[in-house]
């Protein structure tokens, strides 16, 4: 099987700033890939070039063999740490807003039967991630938690080919944050999709993916530390494809993920 | 307790709110009646009588040349003149402003050319607007329009080009185009700020409003002012001055109120 997403000598440089130096990625569909690695290793970086919101200096990248566009795009859906919602729609219009958008290109609104046709479609993802109590409510009245599962039900309304998560989950609380994990789990798993996902907490990173990239520099110049950039130094493919091994509730996650890095 | 954990309720906050402006009422009836005392025939700080007796003449006959009321004549027009003026403002602000916040090459392009015309004294174009325009409405307005609208236009700008970078990308990956993303993320966002910046306008407006009445007109609150500066006619500039004062007040809740009314999403940042 010829993988979803290649990335093919991949090299970011701002001026004489190196961020990243010649990655080569292959990521299958299906898989959960995290990527791991300290502050300004070009993590997010990397999440931005596969997004299309920065051109690479030099390299290629590939979606379904096709070469991608440096420009974003429906395939790619995206959350990030914070702002991913707008603050001006109630939950239900913020995910109703990508169908409005593909079938209304003049007022991007839509009217009438299409128009409920899109609100059930997008009830029904609401529902999905646990917002259908509010359906109605603005992003501000809000918990953080709260948001960053409508910014989710919006990017897979679009049904994207690749869903890239920056620091999804890192300004939640604990808490909170085991409980999307299992949301995350559990949509992945239930649509198949395939996601990408920048994190800060190694834990997560091994107990959510399927393979974890740990990114940083492979060479380092003391005298002149922006002239090298970062790379995938570690690739660890993890044993995680059996879904019946992972159970719903979302706080058994953490010691079955002590297991799989021991797999690793 | 320290000063700055003061809380005030309310009603104190009324009563405290409105005891300056019953000290000044207070202090300003004692000089008039002094004045008053030494010289029955004094202009310079009119009784609230004489003010009642000038403005009743204002409000009650008709005046003989043009047969208005000139109270009211005078208020229409200055309204009208300083509505049209805001109106196309802010519909400048809010179709320039959005381009330009929005779209980086357009900014890059006329950018500089808002900055420049920002930067006149609008007071000093108003000759060119006399010569070009006449002494009509149309100078009054364009006055209006060229000193407010610059600092609205930048306003806004501003503020669209500073929403989040996230929810525009966001945007795209929904698959939104930049018009889409103009109307659907841009616009929306933009109207509350705009709604403020008009709040913050009408003071200038006013200012230039009044100028260009001062120099060159037939009919208007600032029109009046000036005329009857001639015969030191306080008793009617100082309920003038009080009626724009109110105007001004009222308008400026009203943005308030339909601010709130209507984006109550930007309200929302205590919950």
């Amino acid at each position: 099987m010829s993988p979803l997403l290649s990335l093919r000598n991949i090299w970011l440089e701002y001026g004489d700033k190196i961020v990243l130096e010649n990655v080569n990625l292959d990521i299958e569909a299906g898989s959960f890939v995290s990527i791991i690695g300290p502050s300004g290793a070009g993590k997010s970086s990397l999440l931005r070039v596969v997004l299309g919101q920065e051109v690479p200096t030099r390299g290629r990248i590939f979606l379904d063999g096709e070469p991608l566009l440096s420009e974003c795009g429906p395939d790619r859906g995206v959350v990030f740490q914070r702002y991913s919602v707008f603050p001006h729609l109630s939950a239900l219009r913020n995910t109703v807003f990508g169908l409005e958008c593909e079938k209304a290109p003049l007022s991007a609104r839509l009217f009438g039967k299409a128009r409920r046709a899109a609100e059930a479609e997008a009830a029904e993802m609401l529902d999905a991630v646990g917002l259908g109590h509010a359906m109605h409510v603005y992003p501000a009245q809000m918990s953080g938690g709260m948001q960053q599962r409508l910014a989710i039900a919006q990017a897979l309304i679009k049904r994207p080919r690749i869903l890239l998560l920056d620091e999804p989950f890192g300004a939640l609380d604990p808490g909170i944050r085991a409980d999307m994990h299992g949301l995350i789990r559990r949509l992945w798993r239930d649509n198949g999709l395939t996601i990408i996902m920048v994190t800060h907490d190694i834990r997560e990173a091994f107990s959510l993916g399927t393979r974890v990239l740990a990114f940083d520099k492979r060479r380092h110049d003391p005298h002149a530390p922006h002239r090298f950039g970062a790379t995938a130094v570690y690739d660890l493919p993890l044993r995680k494809a059996e879904p019946e091994e992972t159970p719903d509730a979302a706080d058994q996650g953490q010691p079955e993920s002590k297991e799989s890095v021991g797999h690793g | 307790m320290r000063w700055v954990n003061r809380h005030v309720r309310r009603g104190e906050g009324f009563l405290l709110g409105s005891l300056p402006i019953l000290l000044l009422v207070l202090l300003y009836l004692v000089l008039a009646a002094q004045r008053h005392a030494l010289n029955p025939m004094d202009k310079v700080l009119p009784l609230p009588g004489g003010m009642a007796e000038a403005l009743s003449s204002l409000l009650f006959e008709r005046d003989l040349l043009t047969g208005q009321i000139i109270f009211w004549a005078d208020t229409v027009a200055s309204l009208q003149r300083l509505g049209i003026g805001l109106g196309i403002a802010t519909l400048a602000a809010l179709v320039v402003g959005l381009v330009l916040g929005a779209l980086p090459p357009v900014r890059a392009t006329l950018g500089p050319l808002v900055t420049g015309i920002a930067v006149i004294p609008p007071i000093a174009l108003l000759p060119i607007l006399f010569i070009a325009l006449g002494l009509g409405e149309t100078a009054k307005v364009a006055l209006i329009v060229i000193g407010i609208a610059p600092v609205m236009v930048r306003d806004i700008t501003a503020h669209v080009a500073a929403l989040p970078r996230e929810q525009i990308v966001k945007a795209q990956t929904l698959g939104a185009s930049s018009w889409q993303i103009m109307i659907r993320v841009a616009l929306p966002q933009a109207m509350p700020r705009l709604l403020h910046a008009i709040r913050l306008s009408l003071g200038p407006a006013w200012v230039f409003l009044i100028s260009a009445e001062a120099i060159a007109s037939d009919v208007g609150l600032g029109y009046r002012i000036f005329l009857v500066r001639r015969y030191l006619s306080m008793d009617v500039i100082i309920p003038y001055v009080a009626w724009i004062a109110l105007l001004a007040i009222v308008a400026d809740v009203a943005l308030v109120v339909a601010s709130r009314k209507l984006y109550p999403w930007a309200m929302g940042g205590s919950h």
